[in-house]
């Protein structure tokens, strides 16, 4: 199952495709997210994990600005997120996200809820998005449901749209939160199996998640989060035989 | 490539000091952008711009408790209409001797519902309770069996608007049970009535059933027999709510899942005894919080019986308005009204939102 | 081996006997309810039927859309009430919807004050009983409002006396109807630039400003027609000719009032409806419809008014109905609504049972319209599922 190194070794020469630079957010007095720093490079994938409440979700929601942070920087792709609202939307056209549940828009065919960042955001004609989305919906294997309406497939099948609904803005990263926490153990191995693929085609990844055996086959990097911090990261191999941490040990001990 | 970070003691640091605290409270809430803020100050304008003026004409310089030619020297309100008017005002014609009785039937009423509201007295002696509760309303009301009969006609004021309420939302009850059952029989005969009947009132206004039954129903009887009029509103009322009802009630049926009637059926109770052993309870739970709802309905809608002549609580302050010496006045009358029943409703509405809560059943 | 079941165990033959039953039973009352009706009506001298619709009326109406005077018959008088009803209650719709929308959007805003303005607003229109607010307004008028003479004058061409809302209008002119057809025009071609922009959508993939196209043609066309008209700027002024005001168009008090209380209190009812609706979207759909890069506009149109619409419209059809059928009330201040109308027409003939017919045939026609409006949308729009 170590099939990540073939030749998609992540570039370390370039700058890297996302950085955050001594980055704090607070809810409140409640400091969730404490001292940040991480840089990603292009290819690269990464899986976070750690305790609920530790700030995984809180920090990649932060680098597509679904939420804000208070303090430090964050640059992805070279532009800077503030306030600003024009490099905000730049971002969100970059990077991709996949929710925990699904969040596919109910009142749309499979094909519309596509069809429908290209044609507002990057101003694509319809038979253009069209077959590009069909292009996803095949990669993803799910073609045969286009015309269907989200609330006729099951939970799998409505993830693995949700993933071709992002890749059809060709995004540079694409961030997961926990995106199989919400499905039926059966159903889980089908969206894993797409987001393998995505990795090995050298697509930037940065997945929240628990599936360990995901995390030794295809991640680069394993972060451990807890508390609002990154305790420890590490190559898979060593992060699972060697911990060096005791929050991450105890972790560790908990789920394996 | 390893990195573990000696996980430094984590700097207590503090969050930007416009973020927390109250200056933190005021810029999120209200000035965290520039519209926002525009509309802080022009709601803030608005307000000071109308409140001041009506607490003085309210608070200041207003009257509470002189009589009617000292309130046409001042400029404020005149807020002695009603405590001058009050005995009248509340119970209306009923003779002055025995105007305890309505007292207390009110104040059995009041103390009935405050029981009840608490949910540790949901058991099975609640309904017996009730029934004598009404028993003695009726009783203390009307007379007969030891007290000097009262008859309908001088029933008026908060007696009255509580009567036809109360009896409205108890007599439609069943009705509208009965009829969300039809709706939902398989039977055509009867869930075409049911239909019928259900779409016809709930397509009218209650105003039209109110003319109905003062007109009408006095030509339904035979000769000789008459309808006391309380009795003809009274029953106008029930007939419109029970519509409602049965709508509410419907929605509960269909919220409880096939299975349930099928368990029944399979028990093999027959219909009567699935309906009200198994089905109807749990109905009837879920629809609580709506039926509460069409109670607040029902009660603001007694106020219509002033179009056909009733004394209600509205009729009795409008009869006072027409007093010559406290004309004018309609302000204080009427915010004084609106007072209460805002009191009332808000009061019964936020026991509602409560409840919805507790059962688990708000969406 | 079929045994013949006795027809009393038989669960299809006793459905049968029941509804027989009951129907016995319901047209054995109609039946003794209607000959009681007979006999009454005869002892009473009253007559039956609608010839009185062809019957000279005699009695005046306040205020009428069409020309009516006492000498035309019931039937016009009862068409003059329906129309007091229609125009009360269109407009009454148009300003609830109005008002609703704001309140309840104001209600969902994240500041505080506004938020709170809106629930106070909410929850006193609610729960006050809407004939007391109605008896209130036309209190106002009739108390707080001075006589002609001392009218109010907020703005210039505007008095508010106990008279009723007396405003200056601009006078007749020929221009006018020729800019209304130029302004169903605008709106014309509106739509169709609404559809020509889709297509080219579709094909090259450029957003055309519809909104902002179709709202400057709106504007544009009557103003050109008005300019080639001269530019006409006469207005129609109310003018205080003895004790009351001569010219502009006057607003009665009774529909003032009547108008003010039912938008005030079903307008509450409304915003409860909006807000309901906007919050029945999840966030998790806005943050995937952000996440695409959709702008706030975008995501507003696309992603959350069709979701929030479909949870809207159905109830908001049923407040529609209240308003109208709250409209009945005006009676109670003098409004010549319909009921109103058919009221003075059943204390004139003795006919109640006509009227009280009339009066829910058409309330019903009301109900059962939009009942039916209402059923076709939800079909139309329902989420499809498994």
């Amino acid at each position: 199952m170590d099939d990540k190194k073939n030749g998609q070794a992540p570039s370390t020469t370039d700058r890297p495709i996302i950085e955050i630079i001594g980055m704090h957010k607070w809810y409140g007095e409640f400091h969730v997210l404490s001292d940040i720093n991480l840089k990603v490079q292009e290819k690269e994938r990464i899986v976070i994990c750690g305790p609920s409440g530790s700030g995984k979700s809180t920090l990649i929601r932060c680098i597509n600005r679904l939420e804000e942070h208070q303090r430090g920087r964050i640059i992805v792709d070279g532009i800077e997120l503030t306030n600003d609202v024009k490099n905000i939307e730049k971002v969100r056209a970059e990077v991709g996200m996949v929710f925990q549940h699904f969040n596919l828009f109910p009142h749309l065919t499979i094909v519309e809820n596509l069809t429908l960042g290209p044609i507002w955001v990057r101003k694509m004609p319809r038979k253009e998005a069209e077959e590009a989305a069909m292009k996803y919906l095949e990669k993803v294997k799910i073609a045969e449901q286009a015309k269907k309406f989200p609330g006729q497939l099951s939970g799998g099948q409505q993830q693995r749209v949700a993933i071709a609904r992002s890749l059809c803005m060709s995004p540079r990263v694409m961030l997961f939160d926990e995106p199989t926490s919400a499905l039926d153990p059966e159903m889980i191995k089908e969206v894993l199996d797409v987001m393998i693929d995505l990795a090995r085609e050298g697509m930037t990844m940065l997945v929240v998640t628990h599936e360990m055996g995901f995390a030794k086959s295809v991640a680069d990097r394993v972060m451990f989060m807890d508390e609002g911090q990154i305790v420890e990261e590490n190559n898979p191999n060593d992060f699972f035989d060697n911990p060096q941490h005791e929050r991450t040990k105890l972790f560790l001990s908990q789920i394996l | 490539m390893s990195q573990s970070n000696p996980v430094k003691a984590r700097e207590h640091l503090k969050p930007p000091v416009t973020e927390v605290g109250v200056l933190g409270w005021i810029h999120q809430n209200l000035f965290n952008n520039w519209f926002n803020s525009l509309l802080t100050l022009l709601a803030l304008y608005g307000l000071f711009v109308t409140i001041p003026p009506m607490f003085k004409w309210a608070f200041v310089d207003s009257l509470w408790f002189s009589g009617p030619e000292a309130c046409r020297e001042i400029d404020g309100a005149c807020w002695s209409i009603i405590p001058s008017n009050a005995r009248f005002i509340f119970l209306g014609f009923y003779p002055e001797d025995q105007q305890w009785r309505p007292l207390i039937a009110m104040i059995l009423l009041f103390v009935l519902v405050f029981y009840t509201q608490n949910r540790k007295s949901w058991n099975r002696a609640l309904f017996p309770i009730w029934v004598c509760g009404l028993f003695v309303m009726g009783w203390l009301m009307h007379g007969g069996l030891g007290l000097p009969v009262v008859e309908t006609a001088k029933w008026s004021g908060l007696p009255l608007t509580l009567i036809l309420a109360l009896f409205g939302m108890v007599g439609a009850y069943p009705l509208g049970v009965l009829l969300a059952l039809g709706r939902r029989s398989k039977l055509p005969v009867i869930h075409s009535l049911s239909v019928v009947y259900i779409e016809l009132i709930r397509g009218v206004p209650l105003i039209s059933m109110l003319f109905m039954s003062s007109i009408m129903f006095p030509l339904f009887l035979p000769e000789g027999v008459t309808f006391d009029k309380v009795l003809r509103a009274q029953v106008a009322i029930i007939l419109f709510t029970a519509a409602y009802i049965a709508e509410v009630v419907r929605g509960g049926l269909q919220a409880i899942p096939k299975g349930q009637y099928e368990a029944a059926d399979s028990l093999g109770l027959k219909y009567g005894q699935a309906m009200r052993l198994i089905i109807l309870p749990q109905a009837l739970k879920i629809v609580i919080p709506p039926s509460v709802g069409i109670l607040i309905s029902a009660f603001k809608d007694t106020s219509l019986v002033v179009i056909i002549a009733l004394y209600d609580v509205l009729k009795t302050t409008k009869v006072t308005l027409s007093n010559p010496e406290w004309m004018g006045y309609s302000s204080e009358a009427y915010l004084f009204l609106a007072v209460l029943y805002f009191i009332f409703c808000y009061a019964m509405s936020s026991y509602s939102r409560k409840l919805e809560k507790a059962l688990h059943t708000g969406h | 081996m079929s045994s013949a079941v006795p027809f009393w165990r038989d669960p299809r033959k006793r459905a049968i006997v029941f509804q027989i039953l009951v129907l016995l039973l319901v047209f054995s009352t109609v039946y003794v309810l209607f000959s009681n009706t007979q006999a009454n009506l005869r002892r009473q001298s009253i007559a039956t039927g609608f010839g009185f619709l062809k019957v000279e009326s005699g009695f005046e109406i306040g205020e009428s859309v069409i020309e009516y005077s006492s000498a035309d018959t019931y039937g016009r008088a009862l068409l003059v009430g329906a129309l007091n009803t229609i125009k009360v209650s269109f407009i009454g719709i148009v300003l609830m919807i109005i008002l609703g929308v704001f309140v309840g959007i104001a209600r969902l805003s994240r500041n505080w004050l506004v938020s709170r303005l809106a629930g106070i607003f909410i929850e006193v229109m609610q729960n006050i009983p809407v004939l007391l607010q109605l008896f209130f307004w036309y209190a106002i008028f009739y108390e707080a409002f001075p006589a002609p003479r001392q009218a109010l004058n907020p703005l210039p061409g505007i008095f508010l006396c106990n008279r009723g809302l007396i405003m200056a209008v601009p006078a007749k002119h020929p221009a006018h109807l020729p800019m209304l057809i130029s302004l169903a025009v605008a709106a014309l071609l509106w739509w169709l630039l609404a559809r020509w922009a889709k297509k080219i959508q579709d094909r090259t993939g450029r957003i055309f400003p519809v909104v902002r196209t179709g709202l400057g043609l709106c504007l544009l066309f009557p103003a050109l027609v008005w300019l080639a008209y001269g530019a006409p700027k006469a207005m129609d002024v109310p003018v205080l000719q003895g004790f009351n005001f001569g010219g502009g168009v006057t607003v009665s008090p009774e529909f003032s009032a009547l108008l003010i209380g039912l938008v005030l209190y079903t307008s509450a009812f409304v915003a409860e409806i909006v807000r309901a609706g906007i919050q029945a979207v999840t966030r998790g759909q806005i943050e995937a419809a952000m996440s695409i890069g959709l702008r706030p506009g975008q995501v507003l149109h696309l992603v959350v008014l069709p979701q929030a619409l479909r949870v809207i419209i159905p109830p908001l059809t049923s407040q529609m109905l209240n308003l109208t059928k709250n409209s009945s009330l005006a009676i109670a201040i003098g409004y010549a609504d319909f009921v109103s109308v058919a009221n003075t027409t059943i204390n004139q003939t003795g006919q109640a049972i006509e009227g009280v017919a009339l009066i829910m045939a058409v309330y019903l026609c009301f109900s059962l319209s939009t009942s039916a409006f209402m059923n076709w949308y939800n079909k139309k729009t329902a989420l499809v599922e498994r």
